[in-house]
């Protein structure tokens, strides 16, 4: 398994020499990034004040080392990179979006890929370029008891409350406007609904959604959408 | 945690089902039969198939093939969607969740019996019976209109050909013509909704006919939203819209479809497209099962069950349950409360608390979308508002623009919450 993943780092390091690597993107590419990156905002925030939601925050992305945002639960494949001191640079961001869970076997981004190459450049260039004009800025996500998290749920119960959600989060977990919330990590869901419930995330539907959700209600809900696979 | 039963039947209903039903449930499987397949219907149907796993037999009847939703036709109208885009089938209900589709009409219904006689002649038997008809017209409320006039003066109120038509007469309207609207006294389906149908055939004639004027007749003082619709019209479509409200003449109303004339307050005028929406009432079926009273159909909050009768149970528009407006949304909702509590009635799965809730998006023009929505919970009395939320004026195009998204995941959303 060690040995394994050892292997596996040298490959990915030489695989990134390999690369032919992206050329210079102009401005025009910069701002179309901004909108593909729609596609990474369910899970991932970035800018000033961005939290850790699904997926590790990404501010300044660029050189940062694989899987060392403080306080997120990785993979054991990016801690495994972590400990490698492996840090991400274009070429191999560029690896991991085209096929996520080929590029790095085991992690946790559920996430199928960008397979346009024009695409993933743009959304590099702009995660990049966001990511330096952001130093210092990323916040850690408000910390919940451990007696909230650790509520354990009624999976029947969660699943007569998702029906509320799913006139809206479609059951199939496709975003089509709405972003999916199935398979989502237990602990993750609740912290994402207790911050509307806190209001510290704010939004008109959700805030109203979860204002009046017990705690052992969001618990349940978790649980249920955790389970349902797609 | 309490073993459920449901537990213990094969997901994969059909013939283990069958096999397994005289076991579990005696003779026969209880019988559920829905008249209605919009977004009440649909939605009940889907869920007491999907979670009751193939123990409670469901049938629903429906005359059309192809349902078109009434949400987003307005935006049909204004040349955001195609027709075909707001039009859904039913082969998911009856080939995912082998749900008995019945395209017929239901004619009568025999509550003492428990029997519901269709318009082709069959009748079905049943345990429970939920009926989500939406809504029909209340004759006479607007003076010179009656159903045969629609094709003069189109209520497209029903989504489908009706829709088409009044698209075809905005088309066709001359230069600078008058699309004129008789807006519906309270309670009507969808409160928004005449509102933004105004601002998306504004949207089409700005382009296509900007000469065109608008002309409101509202019997009703203050409309949903109004604040936002007035702002975005001055914006968007500044000297185009005129609204005559109550105090101007705008509740008497009567028109002359043969001459596509309006008469306001006793004064004639010549218009070239009318779209008359008349004053609504739950659809007739439900009064002839005996279920209204009035206009509308009461319902015991908890379970959307008939106050007149306790097997059948009235969704959506038809119904008349307290705070809710009468949108999709709503339907939609109040659909999963009543499959819960029929589930639990017909098996022994659980009782679960009511919980309803309710948006409803208007898009004002490109990009410029709105909303307004609560949240509900059932009471004795009534289905009373927790609490609620609307968009602001002088919002940011930006949050105008996420709104408008936004619904648009929404209408991917409750239609394959409806349709599978
Ligand atoms: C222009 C417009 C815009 C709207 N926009 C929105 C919106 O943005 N959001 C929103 O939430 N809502 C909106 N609505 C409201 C929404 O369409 C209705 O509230 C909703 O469809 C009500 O659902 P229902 O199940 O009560 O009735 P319906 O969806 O109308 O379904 C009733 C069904 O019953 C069938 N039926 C009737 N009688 C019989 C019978 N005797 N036998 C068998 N079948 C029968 C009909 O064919 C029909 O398919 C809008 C409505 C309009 C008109
Ligand atoms: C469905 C949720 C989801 C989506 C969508 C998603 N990600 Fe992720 N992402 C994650 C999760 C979870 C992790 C942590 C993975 C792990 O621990 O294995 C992650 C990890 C990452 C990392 C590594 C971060 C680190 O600290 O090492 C990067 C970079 C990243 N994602 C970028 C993106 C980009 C860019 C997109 C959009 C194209 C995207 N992700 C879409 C969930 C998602
Ligand atoms: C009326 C539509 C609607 C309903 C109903 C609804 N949501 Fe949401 N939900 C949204 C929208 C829109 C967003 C995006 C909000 C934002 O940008 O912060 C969202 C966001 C979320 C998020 C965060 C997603 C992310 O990517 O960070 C979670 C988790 C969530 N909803 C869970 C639920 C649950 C659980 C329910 C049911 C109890 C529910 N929602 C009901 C519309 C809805």
């Amino acid at each position: 398994m060690r040995l394994f993943t050892v292997l596996f780092a040298l490959m990915l390091v030489a695989s990134i020499f390999l690369n032919v690597g992206l050329h210079n993107v102009s401005a025009t590419e910069i701002v179309g990034g901004e909108k593909i990156f729609k596609k990474c905002k369910t899970c991932h925030q970035i800018g000033a004040g961005a939290k850790n939601r699904v997926g590790p925050h990404l501010n300044e992305i660029g050189g940062r080392v694989v899987g060392s945002v403080e306080n997120f639960k990785y993979s054991n494949s990016l801690l495994e990179l972590k400990e490698q001191a492996i840090r991400w640079e274009k070429p191999m961001l560029d690896k991991y979006l085209k096929e996520p869970r080929k590029f790095i076997q085991g992690t946790n981004m559920n996430f199928s890929g960008i397979t346009d190459e024009l695409e993933r450049k743009k959304i590099i260039e702009f995660i990049w370029q966001v990511s330096e004009s952001t130093q210092g800025s990323s916040v850690q996500e408000n910390s919940l008891p451990e007696e909230i998290l650790s509520i354990a749920g009624d999976r029947d119960y969660g699943e007569y409350l998702s029906s509320e959600c799913a006139t809206c989060h479609q059951a199939s977990g496709k975003d089509e406007g709405i972003p999916s919330i199935t398979n989502w990590p237990v602990k993750s869901f609740i912290i994402a609904l207790h911050a509307y419930k806190n209001g510290n995330r704010k939004h008109p539907i959700m805030e109203m959604i979860t204002k009046r959700l017990s705690n052992e209600e969001i618990a349940s809900l978790a649980i249920f959408f955790n389970s349902i696979n797609n | 945690m309490k073993l459920n039963r449901r537990h213990f039947i094969s997901a994969s209903a059909g013939i283990t089902a069958a096999m397994s039903a005289p076991v579990v449930f005696g003779a026969s499987r209880p019988k559920v039969v829905v008249i209605g397949g919009g977004a009440g219907g649909a939605t009940a149907a889907r869920y007491i198939a999907k979670d009751s796993k193939g123990a409670i037999d469901v049938t629903l009847v429906e005359p059309t093939r192809s349902y078109y939703t009434c949400f987003f036709s307005n935006l049909y109208l204004g040349g955001f969607r195609d027709f075909d885009s707001i039009g859904h089938t039913y082969g998911k209900l009856a080939n995912d969740y082998e749900i008995n589709v019945v395209h017929d009409w239901a004619v009568d219904v025999d509550s003492n019996n428990r029997n519901v006689s269709l318009a082709g002649g069959g009748s079905l038997s049943y345990d429970k019976l939920i009926l989500s008809p939406g809504i029909d017209f209340v004759d006479g409320s607007v003076p010179g209109w009656d159903l045969s006039s629609q094709n003069k003066m189109p209520h497209s109120y029903k989504a489908g050909s009706q829709t088409q038509l009044l698209s075809a007469q905005i088309d066709n309207m001359k230069s600078g013509g008058t699309y004129c609207m008789v807006a519906p006294p309270n309670p009507f389906r969808c409160p928004p909704g005449p509102y933004e149908r105004v601002s998306m055939v504004a949207h089409k004639l700005k382009k296509s006919n900007p000469s065109a004027k608008i002309l409101i007749l509202d019997p009703k003082p203050k409309f949903s939203k109004q604040g936002l619709f007035e702002e975005g019209w001055n914006k968007h479509y500044s000297g185009m819209i005129e609204r005559i409200g109550p105090d101007m003449g705008g509740k008497s109303v009567e028109v002359k479809p043969d001459s596509m004339e309006v008469v306001i307050d006793g004064s004639s005028e010549k218009v070239d497209v009318c779209n008359v929406i008349p004053a609504m009432k739950a659809g007739k079926i439900a009064e002839i099962a005996g279920v209204t009273d009035g206009n509308w159909a009461p319902v015991i909050p908890h379970s959307m069950q008939s106050r007149k009768n306790d097997h059948i149970h009235v969704l959506g528009d038809a119904s008349s349950q307290g705070d809710m407006p009468k949108s999709g949304f709503s339907a939609n909702s109040q659909a999963k409360v009543c499959a819960m509590a029929v589930r639990a009635a017909l098996t022994d799965s659980k009782l679960f608390p009511a919980k309803f809730s309710n948006t409803c998006w208007s898009l004002v023009d490109t990009n410029d979308g709105i909303k307004v929505g609560a949240s509900y919970e059932a009471t004795d009395e009534k289905i009373a508002k927790v609490s609620g939320f609307v968009s602001k004026t002088g919002e940011d195009a930006a949050l105008r623009k996420a709104t408008y998204e936004e619904s648009l995941g929404w209408y991917s959303g409750i239609t394959s919450d409806m349709f599978g």
